[in-house]
């Protein structure tokens, strides 16, 4: 793990690595960092597509309780108006459709981050205490098929870091 | 040539004009500076004595709330001043206030979100913790109104009980039920989300071992890895881009509780925008009410700007102006549509009992908010303080005119009345602000009142150098392998 002191050196640093070959890599940072996603070479999220899923079944759920209701379970005859008054059901339809949309992104954006996890191995370092005030990190993981103890660690420390320490487990 | 000297012109008044303009964030500031200032407030072990005083007068205010409720409950909703023809008063009222209100937070956090309006992030964070208080607060009236909460269950919400019996979808109630049910969980969903960032550097900040933990739960063991931040923009720009035309649909769905009705002076086509425009006005306006005492005993000037105070003022005078459309365009169409009852309610609302209520709101919604046009008001911010408390009196007198003069005389003048509220009204009216007070001291108390993470993405530490571009210009294989 190496730190950075700037969102730029952190940067600069994931993209020197991509090119060095590591994959198995992560970055810590106290603000988002879009650049980052291109350095890591991110791939893109599926939430928008889990968001609209939610917003459709949002919306048909709501419809069909509407419908369901008025229709079978409780009819109610009001000036020989259809049961099915659509109309009428758009302003209960739209709300739930917005429901279950922020829903999706809640609960998927949580579960795609695989969060909540309340144990994780980078909190091993104490410099890592400052990765949510001004401190910038670059992990590269022993999984990673280039990765070498000695080699990786003679790496990071070219990259002009503040520090570099080891991830313990 | 002559059209370049205009242009140069201009860009001269401009850049004049960009340098009178104050920053968003006080210059000098850093990650580290932005981070112990606002996390301070919170994991501070002293809490300042101004704190107490308010507290001890929300928490009056609340004991004040709950004996009213207690009332109510015990006696029934005959302990109001609601009668035959008025049968919804300080119920509906200020319902639709505190909901109003609750509608600037949201805008504040969403809208100015999708339109890059970098001034939103230092007041965000406590704007949609005032809108979850006042819809919380809003949600009080209607709940009480029922007389029996315990049933109101299955009079709202659809849900098989034994009695086989449904809502009745066709109703604009119903319609409000899910509106301001739905509002309330985004909003919370959206504030919680923008909070986890925050409570992970409250996290790693705290020294006691305790704060530690209440903060590292709430914080679900964020880290703040690229991957996660990625996937976290994602989501709240989605939040946010859902959240725009939920807003909008809440007060246009509470303006149809009136406008699907049939009375003279509700039935309207121009109530839904009449009423999100009112409802911005008077939540930007309670905005104000608490930003200002917030900047100043907790030294906040560096964060909440002048630029802010600007900004907010503005958005008050245009949609105030939109208001004031909107009455004009009541007492037009009560004279252009001929109608002798539409006409006999506008001539009730100027020249009737409730006349002065009438002229009291039209002084400070079309005449007083003309004030904001000068600059030296807008820079006032002791007269901005009591401006804006005149904005809420305001905008609660709308809803008491639109409300009370509707009802009490509309087509058969044998069942006109007047109405008149009892202390019981006042009292959980008082009681309802001592909630909102509460909630919103405690907040500040516990809660980072302006978003931590989002204030350091705007200081200049956060802008990233352009060696960083370069490099990545110059990785022609990352260029190729890059798929996004």
């Amino acid at each position: 793990m190496a730190e950075f002191d700037t969102p730029t050196a952190l940067v600069e640093a994931a993209t020197k690595a991509r090119l060095a070959g590591y994959r198995k890599m992560d970055a810590y940072s106290p603000i988002p960092i879009e650049e980052l996603n291109e350095a890591l070479d991110l791939r893109r999220t599926r939430l928008p597509l889990l968001v609209l899923l939610g917003g459709i079944c949002g919306g048909l759920g709501g419809f069909g309780l509407e419908y369901w209701s008025s229709v079978f379970a409780y009819p109610m005859n009001v000036g020989d108006r259809p049961l099915n008054s659509w109309p009428q059901f758009i302003p209960v339809m739209f709300e739930t459709t917005v429901l279950g949309a922020a829903l999706a992104a809640f609960v998927g954006m949580w579960a795609l981050n695989r969060l909540p996890q309340p144990y994780h191995p980078v909190f091993n370092v104490d410099a890592f205490g400052r990765a949510s005030t001004d401190r910038f990190f670059l992990v590269i993981e022993t999984v990673d098929p280039r990765f070498e103890r000695h080699g990786t660690w003679k790496f990071l420390e070219g990259l002009h870091p503040v520090g570099v320490s080891e991830v313990a487990p | 040539m002559e059209q370049s000297q205009a242009t140069s012109a201009t860009s001269a008044e401009t850049a004049a004009l960009l340098s009178r303009t104050p920053a968003v964030v006080e210059p000098g500031h850093t990650f580290s500076s932005v981070t112990d200032t606002i996390s301070h407030l919170v994991l501070s072990k002293r809490t300042p004595i101004g704190w107490f005083l308010g507290f001890f007068v929300a928490f009056a205010l609340l004991m004040v709330l709950n004996v009213t409720i207690g009332k109510l409950l015990l006696t029934g909703v005959g302990i109001w001043g609601n009668n035959v023809p008025v049968g919804w008063a300080f119920d509906i009222i200020n319902f639709v206030w505190w909901i109003g209100i609750g509608h600037a937070g949201t805008l504040i956090s969403a809208i100015l979100l999708l339109f890059r309006q970098q001034w939103r992030t230092s007041i965000n964070r406590f704007a949609e913790a005032m809108t979850l208080f006042a819809v919380a607060c809003a949600a009080m009236y209607p709940v009480l109104h029922t007389g029996r909460p315990w049933l109101a269950v299955y009079w709202l919400f659809p849900y098989p009980n034994t009695m086989s019996l449904w809502p009745q979808f066709r109703s604009p109630l119903i319609w409000d039920v899910f509106a301001v049910s739905t509002y309330f969980t985004v909003s919370l969903l959206f504030w919680y989300t923008g909070l986890v960032p925050d409570m992970a550097t409250l996290r790693d900040r705290a020294k006691s071992r305790f704060v530690q933990r209440i903060y590292g739960m709430m914080a679900l063991g964020w880290r703040g890895s690229a991957r996660h931040w990625q996937r976290y923009e994602t989501a709240y720009l989605l939040l946010a881009g859902i959240s725009t035309p939920l807003v909008l649909s809440v007060h246009s769905v509470v303006s149809f509780d009136f406008a699907v009705s049939v009375l003279p002076g509700w039935h309207a086509t121009i109530f839904p925008p009449y009423f999100v425009a009112g409802a911005i006005y008077s939540g930007f306006a309670m905005v104000l009410t608490l930003a200002i005492p917030l900047r100043k005993f907790y030294h906040l000037e560096g964060f909440i700007t002048m630029r802010h105070i600007h900004n907010m003022t503005k958005v008050m005078l245009v949609t105030g102006m939109i208001v004031a459309y909107g009455y004009v365009n009541e007492a037009f169409f009560a004279w252009y549509s001929g109608n002798p009852y539409e006409g006999y309610m506008m001539h009730n609302r100027m020249m009737g009992p409730y006349a002065v209520l009438y002229w009291s709101l039209i002084a400070i919604n079309a005449g007083m908010i003309q004030l904001f046009w000068f600059r030296s008001v807008r820079d006032n911010i002791p007269l901005l303080f009591v401006l804006a408390l005149l904005v809420n009196v305001g905008m609660w007198l709308e809803r008491f005119t639109i409300i009370v003069t509707s009802l009490h005389r509309d087509f058969l003048p044998s069942s006109w009345d007047m109405y008149a509220p009892t202390r019981w009204d006042f009292g959980m009216f008082a009681g309802t602000i001592g909630l909102f007070l509460a909630l919103f001291l405690l907040f500040i108390r516990f809660l980072p009142a302006i978003a931590i993470f989002e204030m350091r993405t705007i200081v200049p530490e956060a802008k990233l150098h352009p060696t960083a571009h370069n490099t990545r210009g110059g990785g022609p294989g990352l260029k190729a392998e890059h798929h996004g």
